[in-house]
């Protein structure tokens, strides 16, 4: 058996589905929610790269290389927001995110 | 070779200006000792008065960087409002700075480098420009929103902003891989060639994708519970900024996107449009009514507004996208305005923001409480205020398209919306008074004054204003 594009679309489809069921059904650590939001970009940067490959294309690589700089530079910001929000409430737990609600 | 590259940078010269200034300004805060807050806030309101005089001088028009950027009527419309919207959300940040002793030079730079991505995102003619512009502008805005460090609340903001931002932008990537993947390019015009072909499942999949990503920036319903949790916990000034310059963005990218990438796939996204631009009228009228945080209200009273300017989107059509401009234009006039009040809403002992605390201000405060009484009837969208005219735009090139439920439905709502602004309205008039506020600084009442001229004296201006808007709708067509 060939692995064909539909095999990468369909693990990249599945990494996608994770990463969003990561996002709203955990109801513990926001960490967590920062490693679905990885994931989703990963499901992603799998498409671009095998879309990249089966078109003989080069643009789909040269995006993947982009969405990793920006992806590096979200996590740095989700992390270091995630600092100061420890600091003033000293949890980092998703149901003590809940001083606005409405 | 370096001819096409001179010509690109020539052409994206107000783009230039803005990123070389941040870096620079960057530097003189970060060399500068003691408080430098106001003295950069003050270059940073130059510089992005600059860039705007520059596009307005220059009016280049064109391509540039492989087709990946593009210069018309419409993106000078778009992008001499966000750096307007900018620049006035600065100018309301200073005094506000000095009296809270929130003090840093960060925030300037950070509004400067998210409107260099906001003008990138206006600009963008291919899936590439748009996402590096789409995620300048966001990264600014997450830490913008978590900027005051020391508040539990302002940092919670940027928390809940930063997580939903993030999948919003997830989405939007996914979608950019499958239009890519099934249309074999990056470019509006390819895509847009290749869309044209047989419908192709896998491409609509991701235009659904991309308007999901898009959609969540300008808090339309169903992406738009982040709203009141960052309106309310953000310090005001940067409330006002999240309220204008991404709205207008995106508003602007949404409309490249559909109109120029999937042109040709009209029906299949009118229906999307159609859904979003419903569901987020009524919310924004019905979920408003309960609140009693003004800030609170002004995130669903946003929600509402960008569905009413959605109708336009959804007329696909030349009038529609000339009713989408002005909306947007009329939208940000009355938003700086009415923020310029909440920023003004001070006592002896502190900022208040409850509605509450607005009661019996006319007989303390009566020439803030006339203009904030104006401002409100143009928001509900009362005949000849400038609000009027935003809904009066929309509204007909729906009716023009035969979108009759559409219509019918946006004017009971904002029927509905009506009722809570005037609320506000009699609770300032009628009611007993809670103790008025403070004087209003200077440059909060050269914001609030200018804003409640525009609005009143709309009907006077509005000739010109149409026909810049209608060129800048010519651009799609």
């Amino acid at each position: 058996m060939t692995v064909g594009i539909g095999h990468y679309l369909t693990l990249s489809a599945i990494l996608f589905t994770l990463g969003i069921f990561g996002i709203f059904l955990n109801r513990r650590n926001v960490i967590v929610i920062l490693m679905s939001i990885e994931l989703l970009l990963l499901a992603a940067n799998l498409n671009f790269v095998a879309f990249s490959a089966t078109l003989h294309d080069l643009v789909g690589q040269v995006f993947a290389l982009f969405v990793l700089t920006v992806a590096a530079a979200e996590a740095a910001i989700g992390l270091a927001i995630l600092v100061v929000f420890f600091r003033n409430r000293g949890t980092i737990a998703v149901e003590d995110v809940n001083m606005m609600k409405g | 070779m370096t001819m096409d590259l001179l010509s690109s940078l020539s052409l994206s010269t107000p783009e230039l200006i803005l990123a070389v200034g941040a870096m620079v300004l960057l530097m003189v805060g970060a060399y500068s000792r003691g408080n430098s807050s106001t003295a950069v806030t003050g270059l940073a309101v130059a510089i992005l008065a600059l860039a705007a005089v520059w596009i307005l001088v220059a009016q280049a028009h064109g391509t540039a960087f492989a087709g990946a950027y593009v210069q018309d009527d419409f993106s000078v419309f778009m992008k001499v409002l966000t750096l307007a919207g900018s620049a006035f959300t600065l100018i309301m940040y200073v005094g506000f700075a000095k009296v809270e002793r929130f003090d840093n030079f960060e925030y300037p730079v950070l509004v400067m480098l998210s409107t260099l991505g906001m003008m990138v995102m206006i600009s963008a003619n291919s899936l590439l420009a748009l996402y590096l512009g789409f995620e300048l502008q966001s990264l600014a805005l997450y830490v913008v929103a978590a900027i005051n460090r020391e508040s539990a609340r302002s940092s919670e903001a940027g928390l809940k902003y930063f997580v939903l931002g993030a999948l919003g932008t997830g989405m939007m990537l996914y979608g950019i891989s499958l239009t890519y993947g099934y249309t074999g390019s990056i470019d509006f015009a390819k895509v847009a060639a290749a869309v044209t072909g047989e419908r192709q499942l896998g491409a609509l999949f991701g235009l659904i994708f991309i308007l999901a990503g898009l959609t969540f920036k300008i808090s339309a319903v169903p992406f738009h519970m982040w709203t009141p949790d960052v309106y309310e916990g953000a310090p005001t000034p940067i409330t006002a900024f999240f309220a204008v310059s991404p709205k207008v963005a995106t508003m602007a990218l949404i409309l490249r996107v559909t109109m120029d990438a999937f042109a040709p796939a009209a029906s299949e996204w009118q229906q999307i449009i159609v859904f979003i631009s419903i569901a987020s009228m009524v919310l924004g009228s019905f979920a408003a009514i309960g609140q009693r945080n003004f800030k609170r209200m002004m995130a669903y009273s946003s929600i509402g507004h960008m569905g009413f300017c959605l109708v336009g989107l959804a007329a696909d059509s030349e009038a529609g996208i000339r009713g989408v401009v002005i909306y947007m234009l009329i939208y940000v006039a009355m938003t700086l305005g009415t923020f310029a009040f909440i920023i003004a809403m001070r006592r002896k002992e502190g900022q208040v923001e409850r509605i509450d605390d607005l009661a019996g201000c006319a007989s303390t405060n009566p020439w803030m409480a006339t203009i904030l009484t104006i401002l409100l009837f143009s928001l509900a969208g009362i005949p000849p205020l400038a609000g009027f005219w935003a809904k009066w735009y929309v509204f007909l090139a729906a009716i023009n398209s035969g979108l009759y439920a559409l219509a019918v439905i946006g004017v009971l709502t904002s029927v509905v919306a009506a009722f809570y602004y005037l609320r506000i309205i009699k609770i300032m008039w009628f009611d007993e008074t809670a103790g008025g506020f403070l004087p209003m600084a200077g440059e909060l009442r050269f914001v609030f004054g200018l804003s409640g001229a525009f609005v009143l004296f709309y009907v006077l201006i509005g000739g010109p204003i149409s026909t810049y808007a209608e060129a800048a709708a010519r651009s799609f067509f």
